[in-house]
């Protein structure tokens, strides 16, 4: 038993290739436990953004500048009424969150953390993370479906619509990014996540630069295309209030719906997942070919470290502005507990065998954190697109360029 | 309640276009409580799909019965009543009320006074558009020019407070003339905030004006032709969008407009997105509006002599002024007595509602909610 | 890939895919019959998996659970359901169908018993990493044209349905 644990430790590849149950789901529970977390900051980060963009505060008094906020939200959530509407299909009404929810999570099994730190690796890697994040639309069209209510339905067949006709130009759009991993001697891509990072690294050049501006081209296509599938602004009309439909998830109440809320950061994380690992060179960190050698890779490694201590930092200053009442006693004492952990978590990941390790992980978390920002940009910035004027979007003008990128990509590809 | 299909009977409403496939026509009800509808309006759409054929406005959740109180109370006793009409741009009110039984008396408010009622009606103006921009663009999605611009029509409303004491419902002036004298620091005041402003109205536009989303949900969005808002009676920005260049201020002019220079935007489409540039274009005058006047206060009293117990001469007036969403009219008949017989409000809102019904045919349902954002309507004033 | 657990993921996943089938004739709401549908298909992308052919178990997540599932759900959600669910569950010529399926059944069988030449003692594993690239290479070289044909088809389906639910918006 000791042996079939330890035995995976000298190994160089990941628990699910190398058929190791107990490490897989030590590494499942690992990532479940993260993304939950993620999906926590998230909320958290939402509102404070959100606020900050609109020129106002945010939570600030349910733990210092709000930082227990979404465990209030979740309480709340978790004691609320549960309804289910009068003459709504029970088993279909309880499952349809759950279907969104697997589907959402079921992803991360092939996310890449790094070269040998993913749960496994599958060799139809990205083809799963498609097909699976697209049985979320299943989940949709069954939650708007059993509400047994006019709006509802509406709200969720436009948002299936709206999902099905992005998902296209998703896959052309990923098809591209393949299709550049095969530009080696050998002249086979991969379909395998931790294939097309490694495709980047052993061609030196992130995809996004690749056959500039194809990869951009074909990068923006996605990163469009993942907004609409996420149902996020600017193609959040099926969700919007002031809208007549107010969407599928109208008759949910309490936890039900904090099901749908988990499921939809959820998505957004895992298909910036996907948008990271092909065009931004996954765990890989910048500048790998312009910047080598001892020094710049020390460098590199360094930032992790730091980063945690300048976020320490603004703890601490935001311990020096807190007002000197009474009353935030504990909040300005959670504030310094909070800014110790992160400069704790720093100082630790100063330490050599750590830093080493955590590279990879650091950089792919960082950059799908600035995906997540972007989101929340995108959603200060932008009203909202007419249900027609979306599809048209989709349909006529995302679907045509990307078809146009794939194949000036397979030319130039042949060609070069 | 009545089957709503009765209402629309009587109007001439498209048939839905017939496939094999056919679509049951729907009616459906926005009803008075919606985040969207700028009040307590109901809005019942016939619609085929997601073509809107007809609508019929449903109003009277706000009526307080403004008009008959109106008979019940002497003339100065009645002035507090009408800021609350539109209670969004109150000062306006006040302003068309003061100046019609000014008439009405044949007296004139002296010179500062017009001056200082054309300072705050125009800062009000401002207010008022802010506060329509802020609504409208809510409605379409972009959540931030909102927060935007109310955070600058603040400093407008700090203002008003210093100077009567009230932000929203200002009962700024009196019969005869302005009945406070400016604060000390009020020309300072009016002067900062004329600096700060300009810069705040261009991150407006940056925001919105060549947003290509923007653009596509109002291109085209509720037209409606010059020709329709004439018959209709529309007046506002609504026409003035329309091409029709009728402003008020500068047709039949009243307090100290005369001796301002300013000009009147106008738009070629009538659609939604030139009632959009209107509003923004007017603001803009409205500020080079104040600061002609506050560079020009003339000394002197702010009331004019008018009796302590009014009682006006038997006769009627007409008097209407350009609020910010449209003309805005006083029909005052007085029988000689302290109360007036009758005043009837010609609200600007209440006649730029009908149009709805001609803007939103053949439009798509989310383009309901746009264009009863722009169209700027205030249910205390549509009610009263 | 070190394969895991062989004969209990193989009981399961037809186990699975058993009992979706029975689910899918037997229940009422034909939604549930849906459902029961995408758990078998679900499934049966799994023996995909443990049959080293990792595309197919993809494109069967993709296609089949995903697109084809999904425009049975809004055919049955917008159509009359409730006449359906006061019909008759089972057929009246049940008789004949007891027939028929038991004479397949025979067959099958017979099959199995006094065919043993088809099925090899030993089945050589095919190497999965390249399971993608054979299917690649089998469709756009050597069947290209039935390639082609199934797309025209598919280009011809969706002209048809646009033309059909075309309204002038």
């Amino acid at each position: 038993m000791l042996d079939y644990i330890t035995s995976y430790l000298g190994m160089n590849t990941t628990p699910g290739q190398a058929g190791n149950v107990f490490w897989a789901v030590v590494y499942i529970l690992v990532v479940f436990g993260g993304v939950s977390v993620a999906v926590i900051a998230m909320n958290w980060l939402e509102r404070k953004a959100l606020a900050h963009f609109q020129i106002r505060l945010g939570p600030m008094r349910v733990g210092p500048h709000g930082l227990l906020q979404p465990i209030a939200d979740a309480v709340k959530l978790l004691t609320k009424e549960d309804i289910i509407p009068h003459e709504a299909d029970r088993f279909v009404f309880w499952i349809a969150p759950l279907i969104i929810l697997c589907a959402s999570f079921t992803v991360y099994i092939v996310i890449p953390f790094g070269p040998t730190h993913a749960i496994t690796d599958l060799n139809i890697g990205i083809l799963f993370m498609l097909g699976v994040s697209s049985l979320s639309v299943l989940g949709v069209v069954m939650a708007g479906w059993a509400s047994n209510s006019h709006y509802p339905l509406i709200g969720s067949l436009r948002s299936s619509a709206q999902m099905i006709s992005y998902e296209i130009a998703m896959g052309m759009a990923v098809v591209t990014a393949i299709l550049m991993t095969s530009l080696n001697k050998s002249g086979t891509g991969t379909l395998s996540m931790i294939g097309i990072v490694q495709a980047q690294q052993q061609q030196q050049i992130w995809f996004l630069f690749k056959f500039f501006p194809l990869g951009f081209i074909s990068f923006a296509i996605f990163a469009i295309a993942m907004v609409a599938e996420t149902n996020r602004a600017p193609f959040d009309l099926p969700e919007a209030e002031s809208e007549l439909t107010a969407g599928f998830h109208t008759e949910y109440s309490g936890l039900r719906w904090s099901l749908f809320m988990l499921g939809e950061y959820t998505a957004m994380i895992a298909v910036s997942s996907i948008a990271v690992t092909l065009w931004l060179g996954g765990w890989l960190r910048p500048f790998p070919n312009t910047l080598t050698g001892e020094t710049w890779d020390l460098v590199f490694s360094l930032i992790p470290g730091f980063t945690f201590l300048g976020l320490a930092v603004i703890a601490f200053i935001g311990v020096k502005r807190m007002p000197k009442h009474p009353y935030f006693k504990i909040q300005t004492a959670g504030l310094a507990g909070f800014g110790a952990v992160l400069g704790l978590i720093g100082i630790l990941l100063f330490i050599p065998p750590v830093r080493d390790r955590i590279q990879d992980i650091f950089w792919f978390v960082a950059k799908v954190a600035v995906f997540m920002y972007l989101y929340i940009w995108y959603r200060a910035t932008f009203p909202r697109y007419r249900f027609d004027q979306l599809m048209k979007v989709g349909w006529k003008v995302l679907l045509p360029i990307a078809i146009g990128v794939l194949i000036v990509t397979a030319i130039l590809g042949v060609v070069l | 309640m009545t089957d709503p299909t009765t209402y629309l009977s009587h109007l001439e409403l498209g048939e839905p276009d017939k496939t094999f496939l056919d679509t049951n026509e729907l009616i459906i009800n926005m009803g008075p409580q919606h985040p969207a509808t700028h009040g307590v309006l109901r809005v019942i759409l016939k619609l085929d799909g997601e073509k809107v054929l007809g609508t019929e406005c449903v109003i009277g959740y706000l009526h307080r019965g403004v008009e008959k109180i109106a008979e019940n109370r002497t003339y100065t006793m009645f002035n507090p009543y009408v800021d609350r009409m539109d209670y969004v741009a109150a000062v306006s009110n006040g302003l068309g009320y003061c100046e019609a039984v000014e008439k009405l008396l044949n007296v004139e408010a002296p010179p500062r006074a017009k001056y200082i009622r054309v300072i705050l009606t125009e800062l009000n103006r401002l207010a008022s558009h802010q506060l329509w921009l802020g609504t409208h663009a809510l409605d379409i999605g972009a959540m931030t020019p909102l927060f935007y611009t109310f955070r600058d029509r603040e400093e407008i409303l700090k203002i008003f407070e210093k100077y009567c004491g009230a932000r929203l419902t200002t009962h700024a002036f009196r019969i005869g003339g302005c009945q406070y004298e400016t604060y000390e620091g009020f020309e300072q005041d009016v002067k900062k905030f004329l600096d700060f402003v300009p810069p705040r109205i261009d991150e407006y536009e940056e925001l919105l004006t060549t947003n290509r989303i923007w653009v596509e949900r109002t291109r085209n969005v509720g037209k409606i032709s010059a020709a329709d808002c004439k018959a209709l009676g529309v007046t506002g920005p609504v026409l003035r969008a329309s091409g029709v260049k009728w402003d008020i201020r500068k047709a039949l002019p009243y307090a100290a407009y005369p001796e301002f220079q300013f000009e009147i935007p106008t738009g070629a489409n009538g659609d939604t997105y030139d009632r959009y540039m209107v509003r923004m274009q007017e603001m803009r005058q409205s500020l080079r509006i104040i600061r002609q006047a506050v560079e020009g206060i003339p000394e002197g009293p702010i009331m004019a002599k008018v009796p302590k117990v009014m009682k006006p001469p038997v006769g009627e007036v007409y008097h209407s002024i350009e609020a910010p969403k449209g003309e805005l009219g006083y029909f005052v008949v007085s029988d000689g007595s302290t109360q007036p017989y009758r005043v009837r409000v010609r609200p600007p809102s209440f006649v730029n509602l009908q149009a709805l019904d001609v803007m939103v045919r053949g439009q798509l349902v989310a383009d309901v909610i746009a264009v009863i954002g722009t169209l700027d309507i205030v249910l205390g004033e549509v009610d009263r | 890939m070190e394969p895991v657990a062989t004969p209990f993921f193989f009981y399961f996943l037809s186990g699975l895919t058993l009992l979706s089938g029975v689910l899918v004739i037997t229940r009422k709401n034909p939604v549930h019959s849906a459902l029961a549908l995408i758990l078998g298909l679900l499934a049966q992308a799994g023996l995909y998996l443990m049959l080293y052919a990792p595309f197919v178990a993809g494109v069967q997540i993709i296609l089949y659970a995903g697109g084809i599932m999904v425009l049975f759900l809004f055919v049955i959600m917008l159509v009359n359901i409730e006449r359906s669910q006061k019909e008759e569950q089972f057929n009246k010529q049940w008789l004949v169908g007891i027939l028929s399926a038991g004479a397949l059944g025979g067959l099958f069988v017979l099959v199995y018993t006094k065919g043993s030449g088809l099925f090899p003692a030993v089945m050589s594993l095919p190497v999965e990493n390249n399971n993608t690239q054979q299917v690649g290479e089998l469709l756009y070289g050597q069947y290209m044209f039935a390639f082609e044909i199934a797309s025209l088809l598919l280009l011809v389906a969706i002209i048809g349905a646009v033309v059909m639910a075309k309204k002038r918006i």
